[in-house]
């Protein structure tokens, strides 16, 4: 369409919006790229550190290749970089030893936290139940309001009777814990996605023959699926990054990487590049889940907050 | 959602008989019956009268742990289909119960005794010297006027995620970029955040803020040294790390908004500013209220950080109730004192939270 042909001209009015279109558009894209930058900064510090050496540290480098040629000095440290990676090295195999410690503990408690939270949410949300005063509703509540809980109050109780049962500086008795901890959002997460599925579901396959057991496992669990997921991960995340239980109630066999983390701070602190590796490692695994499982984390915790 | 009668109709017609239901009677009450003998073989090998090589208490664990499965199957051998739907809820009522209401218990038995473990007395009962000691430590109400300080700070991280959130909810591209990118500080653990921001970041001397303020012709920033500074910059880092939490809830609320509601209130006349808070705020009310109770009570367990920066000080100044309950346990392994501060907070909690909640219900409801 030319300008000869054109029939409706821009007005004076529509100019100014388009001007303030503009300054919106500045202004909204701003302030997104000024956040990225806060969130990402601290990670992208301490990758380039982690590639630091002493001089470049002192003197505040920002850009590798540019300002400072990046050294696996920091990698050296934790018997990772490539010239110490087919060697020995005792701070790697510490370091193996509480990311091994890490996974297992977290990745148990969240299954276990998605299996028996799933079974409960999903009874919470088909049955009614009367455990003495308990109803329903009482129950979940029993169940939500352990989220109110500060674990400090379970701390030292716990501190002592795993002394009594040996269950202190054991992966079982952490994983315990974690299950407990994150067993509240397990259900406030499933809750929501059971509410969602209707009970014709389940009715039409007991029409057919199945049990209520039977029906849960194989109609309802993997329509959940989704929402036990985001759950799982959810719970996932909590876990790998728990410190406070894990600080006091491990000691050398069980504890896990953030108290590796938090015991070398002191120890370590001018070591830069090596505490920066090791942070760096640390929260790794996580980066990758947050980008690749973003959509799952974000539905978990979406769950709940609308009605 | 109705919590009360049954949503799923299942017709029963399983007769259960005297002597099966007796069985189940008799299982329950066996494992019930392992559990007696265990505990007391166990008090009477401590008390020192036999001597059967129970070194802990994990015999009387394990027993507990039979009962639990003896009772479980109990429940479907006495009631039937009854007792398998309540086995959906019975395994997480129990492990629940189990961990918590019996160290809660025991938590009390201990807060109102002198207990030291490091040293060899063991456990004394003191009454109500603990609650006294509170009382009198000024360090303890510190600690809770800090938390009452940081939970203040929820407010501004609230403004943030909501603007945050309305920035995602905007027409832009690359919305999943941005999104990744906000979620991130949420993914990272508070221990390592503390070393990556509290440690390196701030270091007044190599840190990237610290030579940013010196060139600005500033002095050189001293962020964990002067009481008011140190505690903002927790308050930050606790932010930076929980923001993109109510960012998602508000998000989520945001999204649950029908366009016609705003089209409809753009075509009136309500657009930009006054649209915002006519009609946009009052939608995410009760969306608001969610996220910041939840927040709360995050918040109010806060000590990761603090106990990594900066161990509460500089004097006490970034103490919460959790790190410097932490610090009370690690320092003088006083466990009888620092229950009963746990103790006495967590019933500030509780009336706190009830308080909250009531108030946000009658706040929330002629909206809803």
């Amino acid at each position: 369409m030319t300008d000869a042909t054109q029939i409706f001209h821009d007005s004076a009015v529509d100019g100014a919006s388009r001007a303030r279109w503009w300054t919106s558009r500045v202004l909204i894209y701003g302030l997104l790229i000024l956040w990225a930058v806060v969130c990402l900064f601290p990670i992208y510090w301490t990758v380039t550190t982690s590639f630091k050496t002493a001089p470049d540290v002192m003197q505040g480098h920002l850009v590798p290749w540019v300002d400072y040629q990046p050294a696996w000095l920091g990698w050296r440290g934790l018997g990772m970089s490539p010239d110490t990676i087919g060697g020995l090295s005792t701070p790697r195999a510490e370091f193996l030893k509480r990311f091994a410690n890490s996974a297992v503990i977290s990745l148990s408690a969240s299954a276990l936290a998605v299996i028996l939270g799933s079974m409960a949410a999903y009874g919470l949300s088909r049955f009614s139940y009367r455990f003495g005063f308990m109803r329903n509703s009482d129950i979940s509540f029993f169940f939500l309001s352990q989220l109110i809980l500060p674990p400090v109050v379970l701390a030292l109780p716990f501190l002592v009777l795993y002394r009594e049962v040996a269950l202190l500086d054991t992966r079982i008795g952490l994983i315990l814990l974690y299950t407990l901890t994150v067993l509240p959002i397990v259900i406030w997460i499933m809750r929501d996605q059971f509410a969602s599925i209707p009970t014709d579901l389940e009715e039409a396959a007991m029409v057919d023959g199945l049990s209520v057991w039977g029906a849960f496992v194989t109609i309802i669990l993997p329509i959940a699926l989704p929402g036990m997921v985001a759950a799982f991960i959810l719970s996932l995340v909590l876990t790998w990054n728990e410190y406070f239980f894990a600080s006091l109630l491990t000691s050398t066999h069980a504890n896990t990487l953030p108290v590796m983390v938090a015991s070398q701070t002191g120890s370590q602190g001018v070591q830069w590049w090596s505490m920066a590796a090791l942070s760096f490692a640390a929260i790794l695994p996580l980066i990758v889940i947050g980008i690749a499982l973003e959509r799952f984390i974000i539905k978990g915790m979406a769950a709940g907050a609308v009605k | 959602m109705s919590t009360e009668g049954d949503l799923l109709h299942v017709i029963t017609s399983d007769v259960i008989s005297p002597q099966r239901r007796m069985v189940g009677r008799i299982l329950v009450w066996g494992a019930a019956a392992l559990v007696a003998v265990v505990v007391l073989l166990q008090l009477l090998q401590i008390s020192g009268r036999i001597d059967i090589g129970f070194t802990n208490w994990r015999p009387a664990l394990y027993a507990y742990c039979v009962w639990v499965a003896a009772f479980l199957a109990g429940q479907v051998i006495i009631r039937g289909e009854m007792g398998k739907r309540r086995l959906f809820v019975l395994p997480a009522v129990l492990f629940v119960a189990s961990l918590t209401l019996f160290p809660l218990l025991f938590g009390l038995v201990i807060a109102f005794s002198d207990w030291n473990l490091a040293s060899p007395d063991g456990r004394r009962f003191n009454g109500t010297a603990n609650l006294v000691k509170m009382w009198n430590d000024p360090f303890y109400w510190n600690a809770l006027g800090n938390m009452v300080r940081y939970s203040l700070a929820i407010v501004v991280e609230y403004a943030v995620a909501f603007g945050l959130a309305l920035l995602l909810a905007a027409n832009i591209r690359a919305r999943k970029f941005f999104r990744v990118a906000f979620l991130m500080p949420l993914m990272l653990s508070p221990v390592a955040v503390s070393w990556m921001v509290g440690k390196s970041i701030l270091e007044p001397r190599f840190g990237p803020i610290g030579r940013l303020i010196r060139d600005l012709g500033f002095p050189s920033p001293a962020f964990f040294t002067d009481p008011v500074i140190a505690r903002l910059m927790i308050m930050m880092m606790d932010a930076w790390t929980y923001i993109p939490f109510m960012m998602i809830m508000l998000l989520a609320g945001l999204q649950a908004i029908p366009r016609e509601v705003q089209e409809a209130a753009h075509v009136d006349g309500a657009s930009g500013w006054r649209g915002f808070w006519e009609v946009t705020f009052p939608l995410m009310l009760p969306v608001s209220v969610t996220a910041i109770l939840i927040r709360l009570i995050f918040k109010l367990k806060l000590a990761d950080i603090v106990i990594t920066v900066t161990s509460g000080g500089p004097g006490g100044a970034t103490d919460t109730v959790t790190s410097f309950i932490y610090r009370e346990y690690r320092d003088r392994s006083n466990v009888g004192y620092g229950t009963m501060l746990a103790m006495v907070y967590l019933v500030l909690i509780v009336i706190v939270m009830t308080v909250m909640m009531k108030v946000s219900e009658r706040w929330t409801r002629p909206q809803t």
